[in-house]
């Protein structure tokens, strides 16, 4: 027979086997002696490579100046330096010098610019003079390359010029240079350009000298190239000389400090801004927003937002070593083992996006990431399949217990919280009566039994705004809300429903219905929709029929759930606040006059509008107060108006465990900083070992699947064979 | 053929126009500018500057569809709608809320698309079409009976349930390939084996179903029994006259999907970590990136547009009757 005339269920079974030959010799390929369901790349030899993950959304920003959610510091904390840091170990959180000498020399000045002292009531300004360490250096990167007459080489007149390089390793030379005090200056001068849209330029200008002045400056100047903003001074900033530099801000404020541990203050070169605004640049995504430029431990290797991010050692950083004290504990804890040692241990970091729980969960039992996650530990839905209640409260399940897996508790400086809007006809106001409306909803929400249930008791019950770890929180008979609990043999006790019915009646409501009217009590929880389910509203509503309350639930939401916030359009409502920095005012702001939305008539914290004029005046006071006794008894007497007048449903603090496999090191977890990368180790020998014990595959299924293709096949192939081979009459037949 | 080509592409206009007008309405019913730029900036200390600067920074500080202030056509032109909407016929997709280039994520995220979405479109019909050809072999039969019962219980399937179902027994269970995840370098076919074979399973009920209904209606044709009684084998009929016959519905369904596939597939894409379109949607839905949404939609609809003429292109091969005026 010719080819051409060849039917074609031949060509077909030619084809087949080409396939089936081109597969064979690509899976001999992919026997080599890492395991089948390898989904990394191998390591560059010699190099300790810590494998990560972050869930859901690649970071948006990574420019110093914008950048400012929690995933996005994961990388912005490890490759730039801010003057200020936090103790690794140590707790409650403690500030320490980063790339600074030591903590920053403040004095306080009067409005002439005379110094006065610190008490003193003609205070002004507060000034902080800021000496860099000597040995600070940029990472290697082309904009620092200079070409033979000493110019920056890297500089393009148009966007053909430059139009081969599309990321920062294409560039074949680089260059470095150490930082100067005026990198810092740079940086707070672009945190005030209002082209770069800082999130922190309306919140700055209220407290750095000169920078609305200079925002408003630079805003009508023509940017129809690069803006040189050294050529423009900003009256509260100014370099002392190549290491120092000082920073002026109005009035008192000294939770300055802790914004000198975030990266907005990070160093910015101006030649790095330049670099970036070559033209053409933006088009290829080649800016200081997907490739920073910093002094850190690492730098950015290679920045694919759509599947991994790699971090390596910068070989420029500073001397740095592991601390050698922590809390009591950490000894024990193992957590100095490596006190005094250089750092960072690792030579490079893997951070996979993973969209999917199931895939994240799947790849750390695989043994192929090293923690069970960065900004949070584990996916939900499957902590119970990681954890049992054991005789001594959560405990790992075998599996993992079989791998060896460590776990890191966390108590995040968070709270979550249901808040009632005190402007509400119903909840809200001021009054005895009111105040009775809300404690007996407090007390009937038993919110020990809502994290058991909802949360797997990872939680702490909240009866302070101020969470652990955070000066101005309290335990013991201390910490307790006397209003909502009873100290009963050393133990916070729950006051009984039959109390809260009585609070009821006291408030107007005797059997949940309104003594005028008769009308039964009705009152409405504004909650985001993803934020919520069947099970939980279910619940809710039992917990309130105890004391004859009726629920009407009214999800929605982000946006929705925030425009009833700010229009005050809500009775109660779902919010939490995450801790920027470790201090009592950045959570006792939640709840001061002034940043109500109905008073400001802004996006302000206070989001259920409480208006206590004592409040207010101990917040002002206290906010500029230093650490010590007297801000501490201010500090106690706000919490005890905020729980007089029972200004929220219930809240709690979220707590995470964070799971390691057992060749990760110095696991603890820093609620506030993420500038922890660099005390991490690793032992990559025995992470392949593991791997390819736990990941040996079975092949058993595909043998099976052979033969019941080929059982189903044959009688197919039977039946046709007889069917050819049938007569007429058998057919009939 | 080429004036009505030039004709239908001219039809496309308005229908792009309708599909850019839903698809901003739509969005904007939703998401005001101020949430998108409180999106974009983060819940804590957005200040209404800040929102003013960013909506200024991006072109949202326009109104939607209507510019009262403005003279002449600037009522028309100098409005959101217009703004956004007039550049993506030039294909200038411009950056998305997070300040990327659309047209650099798109060039870049389409090859791991395509990396799955071809060989799970080409297998899947070759697996398809193969499995209805035997099916009518057997038509009629007791075990045509049963075929037909498996492929509506595996249509009635939700596509999640092969998804998680295939990443548990292969990838989990018997450790055979990776989870999930994607190289662009080395062994990256090792990621497609899995989302490949699932897609290949998942549309082999409703696939082979609907190319046994077509085959059928040409198994019964006078041409079959003619070649039968000539005495060709089962498979000659099948593959060499029944299939040709029946290209025409079969490429009805399948050559408008061929541009599309440049999409990706959202829900395939994203359980197995592909850094394709379709992720790159899903992402952009999330964090409420309007430009990157436009822009997928606009393409999405010329891609769809370019199916439906290929289709018709596709009928004047498959049956030289036809001509195109």
């Amino acid at each position: 027979m010719k080819a051409d005339q060849m039917i074609p269920s031949t060509k077909i079974q030619r084809h087949f086997t080409w396939l089936l030959l081109v597969a064979v010799v690509m899976f001999l390929a992919a026997c080599d002696e890492r395991p089948w369901n390898d989904p990394q790349l191998p390591s560059p030899d010699g190099l300790a490579t810590y494998q990560s993950m972050i869930i859901s959304t690649p970071p948006k920003h990574l420019d110093p100046a914008i950048s400012y959610a929690s995933d996005e510091s994961l990388f912005t904390m490890q490759i730039y330096e801010p003057p200020l840091t936090y103790h690794f170990l140590k707790r409650p959180y403690e500030l320490i010098p980063g790339a600074l000498v030591s903590l920053p020399e403040v004095s306080y000045l009067d409005s002439s610019g005379k110094v006065v002292n610190e008490d003193d009531e003609s205070v002004a300004f507060t000034r902080y003079t800021l000496h860099l360490r000597d040995d600070l250096h940029y990472q290697p990167h082309p904009a620092f390359a200079l070409d033979a007459s000493g110019r920056p080489e890297y500089l393009f007149e148009t966007a053909a010029a430059g139009e081969r390089y599309h990321q920062i390793p294409d560039f074949p030379h680089t260059g470095d240079r150490p930082v100067h005090a005026n990198d810092y200056v740079y940086a707070i001068k672009r945190l005030a350009d209002p082209v770069i849209g800082s999130p922190m330029l309306g919140f700055m200008s209220q407290y750095i000298v000169g920078m609305k002045a200079f925002s408003e400056q630079v805003a009508s100047l023509p940017r129809d190239q690069w803006l040189d903003l050294d050529n423009y001074a900003m009256e509260g900033l100014e370099v002392v000389d190549e290491l120092t530099l000082t920073i002026t801000i109005i009035g008192r404020y000294p939770q300055f400090l802790f914004w000198l541990a975030m990266p907005f203050f990070s160093p910015v070169g101006p030649e790095v801004d330049r670099f970036y605004h070559n033209p053409g640049f933006v088009d290829r995504n080649l800016t200081l927003d997907w490739w920073p430029v910093g002094s850190g431990p690492f730098l950015m290797a290679s920045n694919d937002p759509n599947s991994e991010i790699i971090l390596e050692r910068n070989p420029n950083y500073r001397d740095d070593f592991f601390p050698s004290e922590g809390e009591p504990g950490d000894l024990e804890a193992g957590f100095l083992a490596d006190a005094g040692k250089p750092i960072p241990f690792v030579d490079r970091a893997v951070f996979r996006i993973e969209k999917e729980s199931l895939s994240q969960w799947t790849k750390f039992l695989q043994g192929y990431y090293d923690r069970s996650g960065e900004v949070h530990s584990q996916p939900a839905g499957l902590f119970d399949r990681a954890f049992q209640i054991g005789a001594n409260g959560v405990e790992l399940a075998p599996e993992l217990k079989e791998h060896n897996i460590t776990m890191s508790p966390d108590v995040q400086p968070a709270v979550y919280y249901y808040g009632f809007n005190m402007r509400d006809p119903v909840v809200g106001g001021y009054t005895e009566k009111k105040r009775k409306l809300r404690r007996a909803l407090q007390i009937a929400f038993q919110t020990e039994d809502y994290l058991n249930i909802f949360y797997m008791g990872n939680g702490i019950v909240a009866e302070n705004p101020i969470p652990p770890g955070i000066p101005g929180h309290l335990e013991g008979e201390a910490g307790m809300n006397p209003y909502v609990y009873d100290w009963v043999d050393g133990v916070a006790q729950r006051k009984s429903i039959e109390y809260a019915r009585q609070l009821l009646a006291e408030a107007g409501y005797p059997n949940g219905r309104d003594d005028i009217t008769g009308e039964p009590l009705k009152i409405f929880l504004d909650v985001q929709s993803q934020a919520i389910n069947n099970t939980l509203m279910t619940w809710i509503v039992r917990v309130f029929s105890q004391i004859g309350v009726q629920v009407e639930f009214r999800p929605a939401d982000f946006n929705r759930t925030r425009e009833k916030m700010l229009t005050g359009n809500t009775q109660i409502f779902s919010f939490g606040w995450s801790a920027d920095y470790p201090d009592p005012e950045n959570f006792l702001f939640l709840l001061y006059g002034p940043e109500g939305p109905l008073e400001c008539a802004c996006d302000g914290a206070n989001n259920g509008n409480y208006a206590n004029e004592e409040y207010d005046s101990l917040f002002r006071q206290m906010r500029i107060l230093p650490q010590g006794p007297e801000r501490d008894s201010l500090v106690a007497r706000m919490v005890e108006l905020f729980r007089h007048d029972a200004v929220w449903l219930f809240a709690y603090y979220p707590t995470e465990i964070f799971l390691n496999n057992s060749w990760v090191h110095n696991n603890k977890r820093h609620g506030i900083s993420r500038a922890t990368l660099k005390y991490v180790r690793v032992e990559p020998d025995e992470r392949a070992k593991m791997q390819n014990r736990w990941n040996q595959p079975i092949t058993r299924p595909l043998y099976a699947a052979a033969l019941i293709l080929v059982a189903l096949a044959l009688p197919g192939v039977i039946a046709y064979r007889r069917r050819q081979k049938a007569t007429a009459r058998h057919a009939q037949e | 053929m080429l004036t009505y080509i030039i004709r239908r592409l001219f039809y496309a206009i308005p229908i792009l126009l309708g599909v850019n007008l839903l698809t901003f309405t739509l969005f904007f019913v939703v998401n005001s500018p101020d949430d998108m730029a409180v999106s974009q900036l983060g819940a804590k200390y957005v200040t209404p500057e800040a929102i003013q600067s960013w909506k200024k920074k991006n072109g949202y500080d326009r109104p939607l569809f209507y510019n009262p202030d403005a003279a002449g056509s600037g009522a028309v032109t100098e409005t959101i709608f217009f703004a956004k909407s007039l550049r993506l016929f030039a294909f200038d997709f411009g950056r998305s809320e997070s300040g990327r280039d659309i047209t650099t994520d798109i060039s870049t995220r389409m090859w791991p698309s395509l990396a799955v979405a071809v060989p799970s479109f080409v297998v899947g019909i070759w697996v398809n079409i193969c499995v209805a050809l035997l099916v009518v072999m057997f038509h009629a039969t007791r075990l045509d009976r049963w075929i037909v019962f498996v492929f509506v219980a595996m249509m009635s399937i939700s596509y999640l349930f092969y998804i998680i179902g295939g990443q548990y027994l292969v990838a989990k269970t018997w450790r055979l390939v990776p989870i999930s995840g994607f190289h662009a370098h080395g062994q990256f076919w090792k990621f497609l084996i899995l989302p490949v074979l699932v897609g290949v399973v998942a549309g082999i009920g409703s696939g082979a179903r609907w190319y046994r209904t077509l085959f059928l209606e040409e198994a019964n044709q006078d041409y079959v029994r003619t070649a039968r009684a000539k005495g060709a084998s089962e498979i000659r009929i099948l593959f060499r006259h029944i299939l040709p016959n029946a290209l025409i519905p079969i490429l009805t369904g399948i050559v408008v999907l061929i541009p599309s596939l440049f999409m990706g597939g959202l829900l395939i894409e994203s359980f197995f970590g592909i850094p394709g379109l379709g992720s790159y949607m899903l992402d952009a839905i999330k964090s409420q990136d309007f430009a990157i949404v436009r822009s997928m939609v606009f393409i999405g609809s010329i891609l769809y547009i370019i199916g439906l003429i290929l289709t018709d292109i596709s009928y004047t091969w498959a049956d030289p009757r036809l001509r195109l005026d």
